[in-house]
């Protein structure tokens, strides 16, 4: 049987979901081949996510068929598609935290029958990391792993159940590189197994360097179906992705060296499980520049804003501006100049059954011209907002509309609307981009650079590397609470500062690929 | 004032706190709050007495007890996990009802006179054991041993068997359990219902075993407040619910057999020499639980553990967090 | 949507999926309309139920509308029965907007009542000090008092994390029998369930006291309680809805995380809106004493403390909405006094708020029904 002649995999014809206000997959038609990689590429809100929850049984289609293997299949839950040999391996984890490797694998099955005898299943699941070449401790509780120890047991989770079919949605997104190269080689084997793998995301160098063929979709269609990934080039699949000719032509001025204004000065604090997260960090950050901090997720970089922003008390010195507002309120911080795009847009960042009005006068309905004695002036409140809605092109229908109901672009674009329209002199910008279309990431970019060029402190904190190394000046590696490397923007090199990412161990496998300045997406 | 005697009366009383409590913590565990309790205890308690006045059979009230406090809860659920409402606002709507309607279904039943009883009794060899013997397993209601077996019961089945991984899963991170093909809304379902059902478990036993009687909402008097309180305390765990529980009972016990004698200790009675002085002594079991609260609170504060992480929270497969 | 190629609708078919769709934005008059609906679908449960042990529906509704609407008289005292839920309500929906769930309304009404009995009883003012010291020294006692029952729930809670919720109800019980301890006790008149009356000069004026001038007003027993109320319910509008401290309440009710991102204070606001809630409870608590039965007495509260919970959920907690379905409710509870069985009022309270919180579903979900086409596995 020839090469087209042979069953699919995985057959995907048709497929329309609607969300409200939202066409997330309309006719999408998709195709998977035994033994292959397929990459499903596309930017954040294109509907890779939506399609493979589909063929996860999370979401029914309004429309379309799916076939396994040639045969059509309806799946009502996720149990179906289990039974069908499919395993989704989720971008958030769905991992029990306080309960161990080996219990969260057990969950859902038939077996134990009612008595649950760890030992047992400890020794087999251990023997099957073992055999995949996935290193992880059965016994261990999942709160104690590291992000990708958790990988790792989503991963077993579905090859325990017999997965023939893998779905890998944005796996790299919580990696360093040496991480990703030890994904790639495991998926690699899995492949030789005849297991078939769809590797969704949205970093083109990845989906080039691990798929066989390449979907691309765009606004909840296919522009390209099924291209051999050997065949086709970086420019041709960013254009497919976001549909016009993309240059990211953001500049970054060069700019004198200012006064510093933020200080960090030997910082050391626990994290939320009372295990130190910061374990003595100094670093400075100059007027007028970008500082990135490169790390993976649960090195101490969240702890690290939220030590500057006062919302954790740390032991050390935090000197903004000549003043120590360590573990001083919040109130401190804020009146020092410090603003705070944070990590988590709708649990932080914003109240999300309020209005955008009130979203937006979050840090200044204390000062003038919003306050007015013990009252708020809902008159001025208003013409600001309105201000802002249109200065930062906040697509909404009015400034009274709830902010659940906006976009995670809009969110953003409001977040940091607030922020920049202080006038910080000193900006903590976590994460700022994670989860954006291509639109709402330049424009978030853009307004970084031009609050650096306007003389902005700003620390940018983020797991996309590109990122980091497109905007930042200077770059600091934190790995376990420690910076173990910093470096001005010319000299930073992908790999060396991969290694750092990972505690800087092993054989020395940089990658000299030369890091992107402009152009390019992903 | 009979130290033993006041002790075994408070298993009895306590009892009642213990399937109450324990009820809770597998609704909460799998993570659905239930503050109906009050009110479930309430309608188990007239809808077993009314049962047992009428039919003669104190069993069968025991059953419909049961029922009537598993079918009360199952409005709270379809509300909470179907409609997704708050689940304080519902669980408070719940207390109202059910008393509400245990006093209305209730008229008339405090002039109903004596009826039969559960029967209570000894149990040869163990209760000859010293300390302990006369005071757990002397003419205790045949309910108490009931509990006894329970507590180990319910720790065994969270703790130590599959479907109480599920139920465990389903309380921290329903997503995960979710996706693996565990049904989230059923087994919610599932434990509030085996909550309410030990609610009105809880009722009946003050019906028709530790105070028998109907008295309106004063039969149950708060103590199902109490019981939600005592969760927190025992940190959702069954045996330190059993022991607040019965802690609680001797204590209560205690205060009230300190009302009837001259003198205490050597010292003029303060309760006896002026009655109203034993408002205070009402007061004690509400002020207990607030100290239970606050040792429970810090605890969890300070072990970084507490409630089922997703405790009061709907779940709706695909949406993430409020 | 064909069955598989070559096999038309053979073991498939179509299938209709009744499902709840998350809602973008609710036309502005839903809210209104599942509010009314939720009632009325509220009262034909409760009739059902009334049916069902013996009562007639419809006898007791009319009964009910007709004692506390159908003069002049009755409306007074329908507004009386209201007063102290004006207050209470207002208490809880103040503390409700922050999702502090003060349940304890009803003993701070009683430390309330409680403290502004001391004033006369104890005595902090002596005897024969006009009014005019002693009613506004009976507000502030009250006030305090109140306020002083909710600092308490308030500091566990910023403090130690404590539940508030059932902090709230165990300070409620104890406040009852502390109630009884000077009742029967220190004040007691006679060994009865009541203190000694109050002098003259520590009653709250009613329109009955004007009669003289104005004969219409006779037997009026409208007090003026009932102005410090809705007083109240202006001030508070305008701390929620316009002051600073309003919005960093709404904020901290919304997302208490974004509000400490924000540079709120979160313990502080607890404090401060327990103290305040706690404090109109214990107005509603003096005022009662004050301008009804001028003494103190045993259970003189009908449960005004948690009937308040649901008229603050009926008001959406919103501080004018308070005052109509406060009026409403005393209503029932004025007619409530003479139905019998006993609790239909609080049973049919509860019954109300469980419709109107089902009833909120349909604010956040659309109801849909959609086709699908099920195609299901054949042999291969």
């Amino acid at each position: 049987m020839s090469e087209v002649e042979r069953p699919r995999a995985v057959e995907l014809r048709g497929i329309v979901k609607r969300f409200p206000g939202v066409v997330a997959n309309d006719g999408v038609d998709f195709d998977l081949r035994i033994g292959e990689v397929h990459a499903l590429l596309g930017e954040n809100g294109a509907g890779k996510s939506t399609l493979m929850n589909i063929l996860d049984g999370l979401y029914q289609p309004d429309a379309g068929e799916i076939r396994i293997s040639g045969r059509p299949v309806s799946f009502r839950s996720p149990r179906d598609a289990i039974a069908a040999g499919l395993g989704m391996v989720h971008q958030h984890f769905t991992l029990v935290a306080s309960q161990t490797v080996t219990e969260n694998i057990l969950i859902g099955l038939d077996r134990p029958r009612f008595r649950l005898e760890l030992t047992r299943y400890d020794e087999e699941i251990g023997e099957l990391a073992r055999t995949n070449g996935l290193r992880v401790d059965p016994r261990a509780k999942v709160w104690q792993l590291s992000v990708g120890e958790q990988q790792r047991v989503e991963i077993l989770k579905v090859l325990y159940r017999g997965a023939r079919v893998l779905i890998m949605d944005e796996p790299t997104a919580v990696l360093a590189p040496q991480e990703i190269d030890d994904l790639f080689a495991t998926l690699r084997s899995m492949t030789s197994e005849g297991r078939s793998i769809i590797f969704i995301s949205h970093k083109l160098g990845e989906v080039l360097a691990i798929a066989d063929r390449v979907t691309v979709m765009r606004r909840g269609r296919v522009t390209a179906a099924g291209l051999p990934a050997a065949s086709v080039g970086r420019r041709e699949l960013a254009t497919l992705m976001v549909g016009r000719e993309v240059l990211e032509s953001l500049e970054r001025v060069p700019m004198p060296p200012g006064a510093v204004v933020l200080g960090l000065e030997d910082v050391e604090a626990d994290g939320d499980k009372g295990v130190p997260a910061l374990r003595g960090v100094s670093l400075e950050v100059r007027a007028g520049e970008i500082l990135g901090i490169a790390a993976v997720a649960g090195n101490g970089q969240s702890e690290l804003a939220q030590v500057v922003t006062g919302l954790r008390p740390c032991r050390g010195r935090v000197v903004v501006d000549g003043d120590n507002v360590a573990n001083h309120p919040v109130r401190d911080a804020i009146g020092h100049g410090v603003a705070h795009v944070p990590e988590d847009r709708t649990g932080v960042g914003t109240a999300p059954n309020l209005s955008i009005v009130d979203n937006l006068i979050m840090k200044r309905y204390r000062s003038s011209p919003i306050a007015h004695g013990w009252a708020i002036d809902m008159g001025a409140a208003r013409g600001v907002a309105t201000q802002l809605k249109d200065g930062y092109e906040i697509a909404a229908p009015t400034i009274d509309t709830q902010v659940r109901l906006l976009s995670g672009g809009n969110l953003q674009r409001l977040i940091l609307a607030r922020e920049i329209e202080s006038r910080p002199r000193l900006m903590i910008a976590v994460q700022p981009t994670r989860g954006l279309d291509v639109g709402a990431i330049e424009s978030a970019h853009r307004l970084l650079l031009e609050r650096r060029a306007a003389g902005a402190a700003i620390l940018l904190i983020s797991e996309d590397l590109d990122e980091i190394l497109t905007l930042s000046d200077r770059v600091a590696v934190m790995y376990e609470g420690r910076i173990t490397g910093l470096f001005d923007a010319a000299e930073a090199d992908v790999g060396r500062i991969g290694l750092l990412m990972t505690g800087g161990g092993g054989e020395d496998r940089s990658r000299s690929e030369p890091v992107p300045a402009a152009g390019g997406v992903g | 004032m009979d130290l033993q005697l006041i002790v075994a009366a408070g298993i009895a009383t306590g009892t009642i706190l213990l399937f109450a409590a324990v009820g809770e913590i597998l609704a909460e565990r799998s993570g659905v709050l239930n503050l109906g309790v009050e009110g479930m205890m309430l309608i188990g308690a007239v809808a077993g007495y009314a049962t047992a006045v009428s039919t003669g059979n104190a069993w069968l009230g025991v059953v419909l007890a049961m029922l009537a406090g598993g079918l009360l809860s199952l409005l709270h659920g379809v509300v909470t996990i179907h409609f997704r409402a708050d689940q304080v606002v519902s669980g408070l709507a719940l207390t109202f009802l059910g008393t509400g309607l245990a006093r209305v279904l209730g008229e008339g039943l405090s002039k109903a006179g004596a009826i039969s009883l559960l029967p209570r009794f000894t149990v040869p060899v163990v209760s000859e054991i010293p300390i302990v013997g006369p005071v757990a397993f002397t003419d205790q209601s045949i309910l108490v041993y009931v509990g006894y077996l329970l507590v180990p019961a319910i720790w065994y089945w969270i703790n130590r068997t599959r479907p109480g991984l599920h139920l465990r899963a389903v309380g921290e991170e329903p997503a995960a359990a979710d996706a693996l093909g565990v049904s989230v809304y059923r087994m919610r379902y599932q434990y509030v219902f085996a909550g309410g059902l030990l609610a009105g478990l809880a009722g009946a036993t003050i019906t028709l075993a530790i105070q028998p009687g109907w008295f309106g909402a004063l039969t149950v008097n708060g103590r199902g407040w109490i019981a939600i309180g005592l969760v927190i305390f025992a940190q959702w765990s069954p045996f330190r619910a059993a022991f607040g529980a019965f802690l609680f009972g001797a204590i209560v016990q205690l205060t009230l057999s300190m009302q009837l004698p001259p003198t205490i200790l050597g010292f003029p009675n303060p309760f006896f020499e002026y009655h109203p002085n034993t408002f205070f002594l009402d007061m004690l079991p509400y002020a207990l639980v607030l100290v239970a609260l606050v040792l429970g609170s810090r605890e969890a504060m300070r072990k970084r553990i507490g409630a089922p992480a997703a405790l009061g929270i709907p779940y709706v497969r695909g949406e993430r967090g409020r | 949507m064909s069955a598989g190629p070559g096999r038309p609708g053979l073991s498939g078919g179509l299938r209709y999926d009744l499902r709840l769709e998350p809602r973008l934005d609710a036309p502005r008059w839903l809210s209104p309309a599942l509010t009314l609906g939720a009632i009325a679908i509220a009262l034909v449960i409760s009739g059902v139920i009334l049916a069902v042990v013996g009562a007639d529906p419809l006898r007791v509704y009319a009964h009910i509308v007709r004692s506390s609407f159908g003069s002049v008289g009755v409306i007074s005292d329908t507004l009386v029965k209201a007063t102290p839920l004006i207050l209470t309500g207002l208490a809880c929906a103040l503390a409700f907007r922050m999702r502090l769930w003060n349940i304890g309304a009803e003993g701070q009404l009683l430390l309330g009542a409680w403290a502004a009995s001391a004033v006369v009883l104890l005595p902090i003012l002596p005897a024969g000090t006009p009014g005019l010291i002693v009613l506004p020294a009976m507000l502030v006692a009250g006030f305090l008092g109140g306020a002083f029952w909710g600092l308490i729930p308030g500091f566990l809670k910023a403090r130690f994390g404590v539940n508030e919720i059932i902090a709230t109800l165990m300070l409620n019980y104890i406040a009852f029998s502390w109630i009884q301890y000077w009742v029967f006790g220190p004040w007691t008149e006679g060994g009865f369930q009541m203190t000694e009356q109050f002098p003259i000069e520590a009653w709250l004026p009613r329109l009955d006291d004007l009669a003289d001038a104005y004969p219409a007003l006779a037997g009026l027993t409208v007090h003026a309680g009932f102005l410090i109320a809705l007083i109240a319910a202006g001030v508070v509008w305008f701390i929620v809805e316009r002051s600073a401290w309003g919005y960093e309440i709404r904020l901290i009710g919304d997302n208490p995380r974004a509000a400490r991102y924000a540079g709120i204070r979160i313990a502080r606001n607890i404090l401060l809106v327990f103290a305040v809630s706690g404090g109109l409870a214990g107005l509603a608590g003096m005022t009662e004493i004050t301008g009804v039965v001028h003494r103190l007495q045993d259970n003189f509260s009908p449960g005004y403390g948690y009937t308040a919970i649901i008229v603050a959920y009926l008001a959406k907690f919103h501080p004018l909405r308070v005052v109509p379905v406060a009026i409403l409710f005393g209503a029932l509870i004025l007619a409530g006094r003479e139905i019998q069985p006993s609790g239909v009022p609080a049973m049919i309270q509860g019954i109300i708020l469980f419709c109107l919180i089902a009833s909120e579903v349909f604010l956040r979900y659309r109801v849909s029904l959609t086709r699908r086409a099920v195609v299901p596995a054949p042999g291969a």
